[in-house]
């Protein structure tokens, strides 16, 4: 018998139609000339609908969190949605002090949507994947009609394992204690807004993007008291921090003048009339900590390449109200709030 | 940021915070209103009350024009998008404001309203330019500082014969607003407005110049500072303003010098002039009916203007009947003083006027300031 | 209202616009509103177009006359 020709898919030129969700073969052969090959592993060699794991050692739990992705554009300074799917979920998995081990991954995409995109997303998701040491092993994918997708979404699930004894929690924060941030906010959010075509301006902020549990295992260690880690995302610096207001039931007092801002990223943020601490982050880390800890966290977070402009930010305190406050540069005081909706550029 | 950061000092403000400490009166109250909705912002963002004497009272007054933007005038941008098919480009502050029916800028997004965000009248000029089969309404706010860029679309459009493009002309006036205020019903009441000086708007001034304050520092007998945006320029024209009341003068001075003269911009004007002309009467939501307070698109520009063009009628939409949104933007309510704030009213599902904005004198408090009310708790 | 900042320009461009420079984001704006601008000027800017030249030697004394405030009374430095 002769083999049937299969043609090859033209990831030049080509595009995504809806066979490819299909369930027959079109799907057959994007998922292996295009997933397969960038991700390959034991796992998807082998084909089955499920990965099989290994049970975590023992006295180990396990860790899982899940992600969607929707940015937009999906190529931005810095990175794009497939680095970004990665590095979102790994990260979450990173902040409860599990050692991220196995990712799982959703495609949606809309029908016409460019192979040659495709490609370039998959390998970008394929090469985030393989620096941070974690495999792809499983996925789907689906398609759908034109004008119901905004060209590709990516959901990931992480799945981690925390060691015994270990517990960070955004409840776990105690009046007295240190708040430390990373390095410097707001970076992903203006990256976004630049693109947008309608506020565009020029500049050569890039997004802080990064997979940040190597980072984080250095906090770890550095802090033995360590109260929790988090990754501010949407909602910026301002939404995590009320976050771990409310779980801890307690206040938060920042210092301005110590929070670390790009001065790039501060100009773009005066141009729309934009506050730093409501823009979303995709690489950096919240650290709580007792007092005696914060000057050890600081400097091992400093030593790491991705956290070179960590900064001992503020204090928890007692509030039964849950507020976070600051100080300003200015030398007043006010809230720092969460922002009410979607942060829009202001005329006024 | 040159000339930013310097006016944010916080060296200096302490140095500003103790020289206004010395000269305030011991017994005496000052009340003075910063007209202007950015000054609003600066002083709850940078905590500038915190470096002010007790005895120096900070009123937000009525110049944030999305805040006093009747409902009625967001109805019919919205019409013009869902009834007319019309691409509605707005700024981004009038976005969220909760209009009739349920619905916003936002929300009328949601059910298929072609409703665009911009950053400049250039912007949806642009756009008209892109889509000739498509009829594009650039939805006009604001006060003296972005008019002139409106009557700089609409005379290009003339020139370049556009047909597809109109304007939905909010546009707004300064002085009349604060004569609204100083002839507020408790002016009647009181005999006196309990205000002892107004800052003066920063931006609003570079484009029609000190002198037409005059007439409130004379007629009034109020002083009058114009000051600039930062958080210094604020303290400093608290100063200024201080020594005003403690001389008993009452005169225009002006703190930003840098960018203010007592001209203003003449071609600015100018243009302003040529494409527009003054509303008999306009309603303010809070403030109501204040005459010649408004904009409309002249005659001879009348193939621009989107209220011709569409053939669209105002119809005035009322606010609740607990709201104080009006006392508050005339300076003689707080806004834990009304009974809405902070309960039903709130910035994500405000009420009024002063909730809808981030300068608005609720919305501010409420983000930057409620910590200072007890028992407010926070909730998420 | 009136949210506007002081930029340096940096470019001047045909058909009256400008690149503008604040903190090392540009942006293409409009000097259609003002006449004589040079490069190295600062405008400030609103909803993308130059309301008016800065003058910097008024800011300067602005700057001057709040320092010195601080520095009057009993003498001492803020």
């Amino acid at each position: 018998m002769k083999k049937a020709y299969v043609r090859p898919l033209d990831l030049r030129h080509g595009s995504v139609d809806l066979s490819h969700g299909g369930g027959g073969r079109a799907m057959v052969q994007l998922i292996a000339d295009v997933f397969g090959r960038a991700f390959d592993n034991e796992w998807l060699r082998r084909g089955d609908d499920g990965a099989v794991l290994p049970a975590p050692a023992p006295g180990e739990r396990l860790v899982v969190a899940t992600d969607a992705h929707v940015v937009s554009p999906l190529f931005f300074p810095g990175g794009d949605i497939g680095c970004l799917a990665v590095h979102g979920t790994l990260n979450d998995v990173a902040v409860m002090g599990a050692r991220p081990l196995y990712l799982a991954a959703a495609f949606i995409i809309e029908e016409g949507f460019p192979l040659a995109d495709l490609s370039r997303l998959v390998a970008s998701m394929a090469a985030a994947a393989r620096e941070a040491g974690v495999p792809v092993v499983t996925g789907d994918t689906k398609v759908v009609e034109k004008g119901k997708g905004d060209g590709l979404f990516i959901a990931t699930t992480g799945v981690g394992a925390l060691p015994g004894g270990r517990d960070l929690s955004g409840a776990n924060a105690r009046p007295g204690d240190a708040v430390i941030v990373s390095g410097t906010v707001g970076d992903h959010g203006m990256a976004i807004m630049a693109q947008r075509e309608n506020l565009a301006f020029d500049s050569a902020i890039r997004s802080d993007t990064a997979a940040l549990h190597g980072l984080a295992a250095v906090a770890i260690d550095a802090a033995p008291g360590l109260r929790l880690l988090r990754d501010p995302t949407r909602g910026g610096l301002a939404a995590t921090l009320n976050e771990i207001a409310q779980q801890s039931a307690a206040g938060i007092v920042l210092d301005e003048g110590a929070i670390p801002v790009d001065p790039q990223v501060a100009a773009a943020c005066e141009f729309l009339g934009l506050d730093p601490l409501n823009i979303a982050n995709e690489g950096k880390l919240i650290a709580v900590c007792p007092a005696g800890e914060a000057d050890a966290l600081v400097a091992a977070l400093r030593s790491h390449p991705l956290g070179a402009r960590a900064a001992c930010i503020g204090e928890v305190i007692a509030d039964e109200h849950r507020f976070v406050q600051m100080r300003t540069a200015f030398g007043g005081r006010r809230m720092v709030d969460w922002l009410a909706g979607e942060q829009l550029p202001r005329i006024c | 940021m040159k000339y930013v950061d310097e006016f944010r000092d916080g060296g200096i403000a302490r140095g500003l915070a103790a020289a206004i400490a010395r000269e305030v009166q011991p017994g005496r109250r000052y009340a003075f209103m910063e007209f202007c909705g950015g000054h609003t912002h600066a002083i709850s963002r940078y905590g500038v009350a915190d470096l002010l004497p007790a005895q120096v009272r900070m009123v937000h007054g009525p110049g944030c024009p999305v805040c006093v933007l009747p409902i009625g005038r967001i109805d019919q941008a919205i019409r013009l998008a869902l009834d007319a098919g019309a691409i509605v480009c707005t700024y981004g502050d009038t976005l969220r404001v909760p209009a009739s029916a349920g619905l916003s800028m936002l929300r009328a997004r949601a059910r298929g309203a072609d409703i665009r965000m911009i950053y400049s009248a250039a912007d949806a000029l642009a756009l008209a330019q892109q889509v000739p089969q498509r009829e594009v309404v650039f939805f006009a706010i604001g006060f003296e500082t972005t008019t002139p860029p409106t009557a700089l679309v609409i005379r290009q459009a003339a020139q370049l014969g556009l047909g597809n493009f109109s304007v939905l002309c909010c546009h707004v006036l300064t002085p009349a607003a604060i004569t609204a205020i100083l002839e507020s019903p408790e002016v009647r009441q009181l005999g006196s407005v309990p205000l002892d000086g107004f800052i003066g708007p920063a931006h609003v001034s570079t484009v029609i110049g000190s002198r037409p304050y005059a007439h409130f520092a004379e007629e009034y007998r109020k002083p009058v500072v114009i000051a600039g945006f930062e958080p210094l320029d604020v303290m400093q024209a608290v100063r200024m303003l201080v020594r005003q009341v403690n001389e008993g003068r009452a005169e225009v001075e002006n703190e930003f010098t840098r960018a203010v003269t007592e001209d203003g911009n003449l071609k600015a004007q100018a243009r302003v002039s040529e494409v527009f002309e003054l509303r008999r009467e306009f309603e303010w939501r809070g403030l109501g009916l204040v005459p010649y307070s408004a904009l409309r698109i002249r005659p001879g520009f009348a193939a621009f203007d989107a209220e011709v063009r569409f053939g669209l009628d105002y119809r005035p939409v009322p606010d609740h009947p607990s709201c104080e949104c009006g006392a508050i933007l005339r300076g003689v309510r707080t806004p834990v003083e009304c009974k809405l704030f902070g309960t039903v009213c709130t910035p994500e599902t405000p009420m009024g006027s002063c909730m809808v904005s981030s300068e608005g004198a609720c919305a501010a408090h409420y983000t930057y300031g409620r910590f200072r009310d007890i028992p407010i708790t926070a909730e998420a | 209202m009136c949210l506007a900042i002081p930029t340096r320009v940096v470019e001047l461009l045909p058909g009256n616009q400008a690149v503008v420079d604040l903190g090392g984001v540009r942006k293409t704006i409009s000097l259609e509103l003002v006449d004589d601008v040079a490069v190295g000027d600062y405008v400030i800017v609103h909803v993308g177009y130059a309301l008016t030249r800065l003058d910097p030697e008024e800011a300067a004394q602005t700057l001057a006359l709040m320092a010195e405030a601080g520095l009057a009374g009993d003498g001492q430095a803020a």
